[in-house]
């Protein structure tokens, strides 16, 4: 590792690395964010006051939108010229270091739908349905805030910091920054998070395509497609990625239509699967995935979800536009003031914060910030619209989700999202149920939304298959026609294919990370192209989240219900460690006093993280105390006792082994977490009486010969620039 | 008229270009014109897109929730 002294300031002596002049703000830029901030004002202030009336869902999403401009404009701005203080005279790893492979110069625009691809997926979609049982305006309120203040910022930071390190990984850095006993753990953090987090998404298609022989053949159909696609790209039209991602979109659709008469091909007994067939199926799935090569499946269906993504996301901004759906569910749930959801465990605070990673604070991003990205970008100025930019469009598929899980009939909402133990299963237990907990919906309504999707609707939890039924019936009202089955399998392949997507790349990432920290004592096993090694690892990560998953499906109290809030709290731990290394950096560097930026999220984070973590492992409450709970099923065992919804004695066992699992991987995550806050805060003492910095890994400024623009469009003068640049022969 | 019209070509060739751009198309473009600046000879494109796959074998990208 090269330490260099970072320069006073970490600039070169290039002329554009002058901070810009400030100008005089223009009338018409005043006029204009002026406008903004008064949409978003009115957006807000209707959010506040409405309650019991009418609110159109489009209040949300003005809200959301007028407050990512302002932010982007403001305060992304004043994190790249202040406190990173982004050098475009200085050269990019792409630019130093292009090889062709992984660094290599892209334009900002792609890289931007690249590292958008990466970050988003089932995430966004999933965790604000589930926290809609809080009411809208808690889950809106912190994707906005959360995502300005925390997400966005943490996934700019890393890019940046990253960036000037040559594209060095999450662990990497916090290994030669902070030390060895604290990169040690975050590896392992990393590791251990990413295989709870390949569960819980396989455990979300496993609980939508469970009983559901058309999601089952759709889905299915997915993967002789791929193949095809892969085929085709490798032999048959080499490089022709549009034509045959355009046929796969195609016949995409038309196994989505086909699915629909699965009845009539005979199929709908063969493909009615249960949730232990489905884990077997996806745990071969994943493990062939992982080792076949890349071009044959992972790339192609790469693709296809790349664009079906983007596809989706305009359409359902527009079709929101065009339906302008009012929101069913209240502002604030009783559920929220008591804590007694039966979506999910736990009070308001933390659990919002917690249900809610991906679209607000996700701590996941660092590892991308810090792979691929970096090594790509091609202006230093660039990581305002690659990090912050991209997370903000992450927090719009948030906030869309929001609204889909938001404008349902809230009767429907909670016979779909509460664990089969206690809802009974049918539309009239489930009405039981629901009326038991203050909400009165008739049975007949639950039976009519099940016919208008052609789906069991009761206890269908793990969120996509509400936001599918959102999507449908937004799409419906938007777009006419009685398509509404259609729309909802629609949006269950939408969100299935991206979720196998991340099962296969994230199984495989794993592999490699298995491979490459054995490989440091087993020289063989770390070669990647030692078969015996690769089955080998691919197996144990496959293994591991395969395990979770199977806990997950047969668990009595609901795979979701006990998963997801480990998920969340996972996630956000790791954006901890994302958050402690960027601000030990910035003190290293002798910007102690900008350090806040990242620390306010810093701190946000570890006060939710620890509460969260300190109820789910100390807390008395059985439904929050993974252990509380385990003691509440041992005692009644003893004493030869069955507690519902267990209703064998093996159940029993179950939840006490579950529970019990859980809760020490809980309390290992956050000790993890701890060790690594407190190496960084050494650290950062040790900086500061170093009289304010101290020497870091940064590699060496080289001088920058492109000429870019920093955002999206570029300005008059950065046009002048590259004319400039143009007319100058090389 | 034609202003609307060039208006509409230029946003569709955007478009076209922003596509093929994300979909690595325009990977083989690129090098056609590195071979034509440095006079080298291309290899068939089929070559290209092999060894282009192959080598980003390694380079998995994890994609996230």
């Amino acid at each position: 590792m090269s330490t260099t002294p970072s320069p006073p300031g970490g600039q070169t002596s290039h002329p554009a690395a002058a901070p810009p002049a400030r100008r005089r703000p223009s009338a018409r830029g005043v006029a204009v964010w002026t406008a903004v901030s008064l949409v978003g004002a009115v957006a807000w202030t209707v959010l506040a006051v409405s309650r019991g009336e009418e609110v159109s869902a489009l209040w949300i999403l003005f809200a959301a939108l007028a407050s990512y401009a302002i932010a982007y404009r403001f305060y992304a701005r004043f994190i790249a010229t202040r406190v990173l203080r982004v050098d475009d005279g200085r050269a990019t790893p792409a630019e130093r270091l292009e090889n062709g492979v992984d660094y290599e110069v892209t334009d900002r625009r792609v890289l931007f739908g690249h590292h958008f691809a990466a970050i988003a997926g089932a995430g966004p979609l999933v965790g604000p349905v589930l926290a809609a049982q809080m009411g809208y305006l808690p889950g809106t309120i912190w994707i906005v805030v959360g995502v300005i203040f925390a997400g966005a910022v943490q996934d700019m930071t890393v890019l940046f910091f990253s960036m000037r390190r040559d594209g060095k990984s999450l662990g990497q850095m916090v290994r030669e920054e902070i030390g060895p006993v604290g990169g040690a753990a975050a590896l392992v953090a990393v590791f251990a998070i990413m295989i709870i987090i390949l569960a819980v998404l396989a455990l979300i298609v496993v609980n939508a395509l469970a009983e559901s022989p058309w999601g089952v053949f759709s889905i299915a159909l997915t993967v002789p497609i791929a193949l095809f696609m892969g085929v085709y790209l490798r032999t048959i039209r080499p490089g022709r990625v549009l034509e045959a991602t355009g046929i796969g979109v195609v016949l995409l659709l038309a196994a989505i239509i086909g699915g629909g008469y699965v009845e009539q091909l005979g199929l709908a007994e063969s493909l009615t699967l249960s949730k232990e067939s489905l884990v077997v199926a996806l745990v071969v799935y994943g493990f062939v995935a992982s080792v076949l090569p890349v071009w044959l499946l992972l790339t192609p269906r790469d693709y296809l979800s790349t664009f079906m993504k983007v596809g989706v996301i305009v359409l359902l901004a527009a079709a929101l536009l065009l339906a302008r759906p009012v929101l069913a569910n209240d502002a604030i749930t009783t559920f929220a003031r008591e804590g007694n959801g039966p979506v999910f465990a736990g009070s308001l605070f933390p659990f919002v914060f917690i249900t809610i990673a991906c679209g607000a604070l996700s701590g996941f991003h660092a590892l991308i910030s810090s792979g691929t990205s970096p090594k790509m970008i091609q202006k230093e100025s660039q990581v305002r619209l690659i990090g912050y930019g991209g997370m903000l469009m992450e927090s719009f598929v948030a906030i869309s989700a929001l609204i889909a899980a938001s404008v349902i009939d809230q009767g429907v909402y909670f016979a779909m999202n509460s664990p089969a133990g206690a809802t009974g299963g049918t539309p009239e237990s489930a009405a039981e149920f629901l009326a038991g907990i203050g909400i009165s919906t008739p049975p007949e309504t639950i039976t009519a939304t099940a016919a208008a999707v052609e789906e069991d609707i009761v206890s269908r939890t793990g969120g996509a298959p509400t936001l599918a039924l959102g999507i449908a019936q937004i799409f419906n009202t938007a777009f006419g026609g009685a398509l509404t089955a259609f729309w909802y399998h629609f949006a269950i392949m939408f969100e299935a294919l991206f979720i196998l997507t991340a099962v296969d790349a994230g199984t495989r990432v794993g592999r490699f990370m298995l491979q490459d920290t054995v490989g440091n004592v087993w020289k063989r096993f770390g070669d990647l192209s030692w078969r015996p090694g690769t089955y080998l690892a691919s197996a144990v990560v496959v293994g591991a989240w395969g395990w979770f998953l199977w806990t997950g499906v047969t668990d009595p109290l609901g795979g979701v219900n006990q998963l997801f809030p480990l998920f969340g709290i996972a996630n956000q731990l790791l954006a901890a460690i994302a958050l402690t290394l960027v601000t030990t950096l910035l003190v290293k560097h002798g910007r102690a006093k900008w350090a806040w930026v990242p620390g306010v999220a810093l701190v946000w984070d570890l006060v939710v993280t620890m509460t969260a973590s300190w109820q789910k492992v100390f807390s008395d409450v059985p439904a929050l105390g993974y252990f509380a709970q385990a003691d509440r099923y041992r005692d009644a065992r003893d004493a030869g006792e069955l507690l519902a919804p267990a209703t064998t004695p093996e159940q029993m066992d179950q939840v006490v082994t579950n529970s019990t699992v859980n809760g020490f991987l809980q309390a290992a995550f956050a000790l993890l977490v701890v060790v690594v806050v407190l190496n960084a805060a050494v650290v950062v003492a040790r900086a500061l009486r170093a009289g304010g910095s101290l020497p870091t890994g940064e590699a060496p400024a080289v001088p920058s010969r492109i000429v870019a623009p920093s955002g999206l469009f570029p300005t008059a003068e950065e046009k002048r620039a590259a004319a400039a640049q143009e007319a100058v022969p090389r | 008229m034609s202003g609307v019209l060039t208006r509409v070509r230029r946003a569709a060739r955007g478009v076209r270009w922003y596509a093929r751009a994300l979909a690595g198309e325009t990977a083989w473009d690129d090098y056609l014109a590195r071979c034509a600046a440095h006079g080298h000879d291309p290899v068939p494109r089929r070559e290209f897109e092999r060894a282009r796959t192959d080598a980003l074998a390694g380079a998995v990208r994890s994609r996230c929730c």
